[in-house]
């Protein structure tokens, strides 16, 4: 993305950090910029963008560098979810402050990703894809059911009146003023999800150019001949799971303070096929394209809402077809037409 | 005992409608290597149409003996589904052939939500009722019931699956697509036409999906729009455990995880005290899935190494 | 096996692009009448429109635009002006995560208050947003005991919560002369709590449960947990979901050769459940909160309004959803005003005579109501027997 701005900015008498600043301006605006444009359901559109991204990004390093198809993600974002609405709410009468919670979720989810790697070694290809899946839905299935013998998820019923992030006794969900702007829990939550993600990018730009990262690749490339090489592959490939799990257990967690409320329907398994097709369609491997991918994505069906209606009053002077059958017809035929057009993805790896 | 065997026939009935179901996803699979998401959908679309093909049969001016109708839907049913993979796989697969490999699973994704949304808008949101065609009858045997629907389907599916093995056994066809499996290239200069392989192996897929919607819709009476997902879904679980690409291997995983879900919720509740019951089924299930996985990677009956991650 | 050419690619595009105009084309034209020099007043309605229990989010829709097109009949006139209605009706996916956005979308919109959402895993998360805003939230379907007990005063729901149904349905079973009790449990929310409250309700009538049996709500094959609840001997099945899955399994029932009384809650009083189940679904029972809807004054005629105009029978939550309208309405005419400030006072303290009852609050928002009818099918009908407290 910096790069974009600084063939405009870049120029020999403008140094890079005026392309940061600009960056950065940009972001802490945006919520603001939105909301007067759009409303402040596009701060919330905003908001869920970028807990999928997390999400993605996660993913990103399993299937996009680890090459390892994964389709049961969404059990680690549930894991996540769960370890934060247990943490944090009445349900056992534990109130963690949220830089507690973070660090258990992050090790939590990561365990949870060993534990799906370990049995999978050995699978490669679509046997890995349909044992992840599996997995996906046992943890959903377990999450659904553990109301009975003991109570620890409520089951189906979900878990009410989760703590938001607290600080200094503030908490975020709350409209707030400062400086005569006014503050409402989408945009604080912007902010919060903002770091988040710029520190996941960060951690996986790192990632990607060190020894792991190239780990990674030569297994992706060639599991026999990286062994070959020298690599372990057992232990790069369980820490690939782990640290995909990793980032999908906080972006869970965030999902669950920012929601207040968790229940087994948020993990289904169309939620890890929508993920990965954020990763794949913006370009798998590339953390800018997996982005892109996921605002698309995330975003798309949202102005479809807005347009599908309308658009058949406008053209055809009346609603012939069900705005809301028609939006996700769009949407499969956007998710078509997309790959067809770049089969290695909107923004793929040069 | 009683029980027991009451277990395995519904067992074997749930498992041979998913093996009719897996053999479409193995099939495709074994050619092309694509988990054809879609197809659970084409499933769907065979049964809707059969319906409305059974009303439109039945309400018109010709006075028709309920055999013929059935006939001329399953046909009109298998026509349809037929046509729609032909174009299903020239629009989202065909442009997709040498692209990476996971290009072609999101066009297939994005091919099931427009299906199923159209579906949707052609046949409405309701669930429908399998009319009264035929007396469903119960027969009990030694202490277990079966009906009619019931030994159909299980024989039904046998003999698909016996006729299957012998085209692509013992005839021309047949070699092409093995050969076509084996290297596309390879048989592109042995002068089988590759292309035409592919969209037969697609039309023989849905004309499998299409009899599968009607018996599916015949058994438990009932058709609705989202019929299609679960069951692609647990189809392809069954592909995989025999073995996705091959014939044999969707027949055994089919029947196979039909007798696990329903020895699984049988049987989890006394085995385990009490602690879990019924509601695991699924995961019993795809715990022997796991298992059986990590002694065999490549599924019960498979035999190639499924090397295009 | 050429790489795919670029020409080919395009015109892979342009078949897309013709399909989807051709698509587009299949309308005709034609035109709306817009009523001018009218306040516009928006109210909300959401619930899954597509995935699928579409159907049932439909037909939520259809109830709340019924009332809607009624009240704009009625030509109301609001602090001195002359308004008409307008329902934003929005599409949540049956997700807990869209159910934000799309409240915040309506908030946006300046809805003075929504009748939705259907499922409580939707309804939960979306009454904060509704909160914030101070807007009144009134939940056609939502049973889960949580959604009132966050101290909300803008959350009410119209339909009773699972307790008080379960416990006159464990009663029946009991009055039924049930001795043994297969129970099955779909394990969405409403599943659960009606299944724990039937439960206890039979136990304490003296009945014994024999199986507790699960499902789930995608499933159309119950072979295997029938058959072994007929292994533990049981004289009655309880069944605690929705109507697309008790009209199979009755069929199911009746070729496993199972002679069982069957017994399931409002999920199941349907026309769907008729149609499902067939032959087989004769003298099965079910129950309603409320009275029958043909003994209700305007009952007969909503049931008869409602197939009229959408061409379909009414699926389950409809005039729940007509009812919420209706008492919002009201609500808004007793306060003479559009502001939340002045009509949640009227909503909260509202003694509507609705088509499914009776329709006034208690100090949490859940609806007052105490009694329960039962039916049972009878030559293809629902035939009704009691109402119960």
């Amino acid at each position: 993305m910096s790069k974009l701005f600084l063939m405009f900015f870049g120029g020999r008498k403008n140094p890079v950090w005026v392309g940061y600043v600009f960056i950065t301006v940009a972001l802490i605006i945006l919520p603001f910029l939105v909301e007067a444009s759009m409303g402040r359901t596009w701060v919330r559109i905003l908001d869920f963008a970028l807990i999928y991204a997390m999400l993605a990004l996660g993913l990103n390093i399993v299937v996009g560098f680890a090459g390892l198809l994964d389709l049961g993600y969404i059990a680690f974002y549930a894991v996540g979810a769960y370890t934060w609405a247990l943490l944090a709410s009445p349900q056992f009468g534990l109130h963690l402050p949220f830089w507690a919670i973070i660090p258990i979720g992050f090790v939590v989810a990561g365990i949870f990703g060993v534990l799906l790697g370990a049995p999978t070694l050995r699978l490669r290809g679509d046997y890995l894809a349909i044992v992840t899946l599996g997995f996906g839905e046992i943890v959903r299935i377990f999450l659904n059911n553990l109301d009975h013998p003991i109570n620890i998820t409520n089951g189906p019923v979900g878990i009410n009146l989760i703590d938001p992030i607290q600080i200094a006794g503030v908490s975020l969900t709350k409209s707030h003023e400062i400086l005569g702007l006014e503050f409402s829990g989408a945009h604080s939550y912007y902010y919060v999800l903002l770091f988040l993600l710029l520190a996941t990018v960060f951690v996986c730009i790192r990632l990607e150019n060190s020894r792991l990262g190239r780990a990674w690749v030569a297994i992706r490339e060639d599991e026999t001949a990286a062994q070959a090489m020298g690599i372990n592959t057992r232990n790069v490939k369980l820490l690939a799971f782990a640290m995909g799990a990793s980032f999908g257990g906080i972006a869970g967690g965030m999902f669950a303070s920012f929601q207040g409320f968790v229940s087994p329907e948020s993990f289904i398994l169309l939620e890890s096929i929508m993920v990965l097709c954020m990763v794949v369609l913006g370009g798998m491997g590339n953390i800018w394209g997996v982005i892109l991918g996921t605002f698309l994505l995330a975003i798309l069906p949202e102005v479809l809402r807005d347009v599908s209606g309308p658009i058949q009053e406008n053209v055809l002077g009346r609603v012939w077809l069900d705005p809301e059958s028609l939006r996700m017809v769009l949407f499969g035929l956007a998710l078509i037409l997309v790959m067809l057009l770049r089969p290695s993805g909107l923004w793929p790896k040069r | 005992m009683d029980i027991f065997l009451q277990q395995v026939i519904n067992g074997l009935v749930l498992g041979s409608v998913y093996a009719l179901v897996a053999l479409g996803y193995t099939m495709v699979y074994g050619i092309l290597g694509l988990i054809n998401f879609a197809h659970g959908e084409v499933v769907m679309v065979g049964a809707m149409v059969f319906l409305t093909a059974v009303s439109v049969l039945g309400g018109g001016p010709l006075v028709l003996s309920n055999s013929t109708i059935i006939v001329f839907a399953v046909l009109t049913a298998i026509f349809v589904c037929s046509i729609l993979a032909f174009f299903i796989e020239r629009i989202a697969y065909r442009p997709l052939r040498n692209a990476p490999r996971l290009a072609p699973l999101i066009t297939a994704i994005g091919m099931s939500i427009l299906l199923q949304n159209i579906a949707m808008m052609i046949w409405g949101r309701q669930y429908r009722t399998f009319p009264e065609l035929f007396q469903i009858e119960s027969y009990t045997f030694a202490g277990a019931n079966v009906t009619n629907v019931q030994l159909f389907i299980v024989g039904i599916s046998i003999a698909i699956m016996a006729s299957l093995l012998a085209v692509i056994h013992l005839t021309k066809v047949g070699r092409a697509m093995r050969a076509t499996a084996e290297s596309p290239q390879i048989a592109s200069l042995m002068g089988v036409n590759v292309n035409t392989v592919i969209s037969l192996t697609f039309i023989i897929g849905a004309g499998l999906a299409a009899i599968a919607g009607v018996l599916v819709s015949a058994n438990y009476s009932i058709a609705h729009y989202s019929m299609g997902f679960i069951l692609g879904l647990k189809a392809f679980t069954a592909a995989v455990l025999g073995g996705i690409g091959n014939l044999t291997g969707a027949m055994v995983g089919g029947i196979l995880l039909g007798l696990i879900e329903s020895i699984g919720a049988g049987y989890i509740g006394d085995l385990t005290g009490g602690f879990m019951g019924s509601h695991y089924q699924d995961v019993f299930a795809f715990l022997v899935l796991i298992i059986v996985l990590v002694f065999r990677p490549t599924g019960i009956m498979g035999e190639r190494v499924a090397d295009r991650s | 096996m050429a790489a795919t050419g670029k020409l080919e690619r395009f015109r892979n595009l342009f078949c897309g692009v013709v399909f989807l105009i051709s698509f587009l084309g299949l309308s005709g034209c034609g035109s709306d009448e817009q009523n001018a020099g009218q306040k516009v007043i928006k109210i909300g309605q959401v619930s899954p429109l597509t995935g699928n229990i579409a159907h049932l989010g439909k037909d939520n829709e259809n109830g709340a635009r019924l009332a809607i097109e009624e009240a704009n009949a009625r030509s109301l006139s609001i602090g001195g002006e002359k308004v008409r209605f307008e329902l934003i009706s929005e599409d949540d996916e049956a997700k807990p995560l869209k159910s934000t956005i799309v409240a915040q979308k309506l908030v946006d919109a300046g809805v003075i208050g929504v009748i939705g959402h259907l499922n409580s895993g939707t309804t939960i998360p979306a009454s904060k947003i509704y909160n914030d805003a101070g807007i009144a939230q009134i939940s056609p379907s939502a049973t889960n005991v949580n959604y009132t007990n966050q101290g909300f005063d803008t959350a009410f729901r119209v339909i009773a919560n699972d307790a008080q149904q379960g416990r006159v349905l464990g009663a029946f079973a009991i009055k039924l002369g049930a001795k043994k009790i297969g129970v099955i449990d779909d394990r969405t929310d409403y599943g659960k709590g009606l299944a724990e409250e039937f439960e206890k309700s039979a136990v304490a009538s003296g009945g014994e449960i024999v199986a507790h049996e699960f499902t789930d709500n995608t499933k159309t094959d119950f072979t295997a947990i029938l058959t072994r609840i007929k292994s533990k001997e049981a004289d009655l099945i309880f069944f605690s979901g929705m109507d697309a899955q008790a009209g199979p399994m009755m069929k199911q029932i009746k070729n496993l050769g199972l002679n069982v009384l069957f017994l399931t809650g409002d999920g199941g009083q349907t026309q769907q459940f008729l149609t499902l189940g067939g032959a087989e679904a004769e003298g099965a029972y079910a129950s309603s909160p409320g009275e029958p809807l043909d003994k209700m004054s305007g009952g007969k005629d909503f049931t008869k309004k409602y197939t009229e105009t959408f061409n379909q029978s009414i699926q389950i939550y409809a005039p729940y959803a007509y009812d919420a309208m209706n008492a919002l309405i009201s609500a808004i005419v007793a306060a003479d005003s559009v502001d939340p400030k002045d009509y949640l006072p009227k909503l909260a303290a509202i003694e509507h005579a609705g088509v499914t009852g009776p329709v006034s609050f208690d100090q949490k928002g859940d609806i007052k109501r105490g009694t329960i009818s039962l039916y049972r099918v009878s030559e293809g009908r629902w035939a009704y027997i009691e109402t119960l407290e």
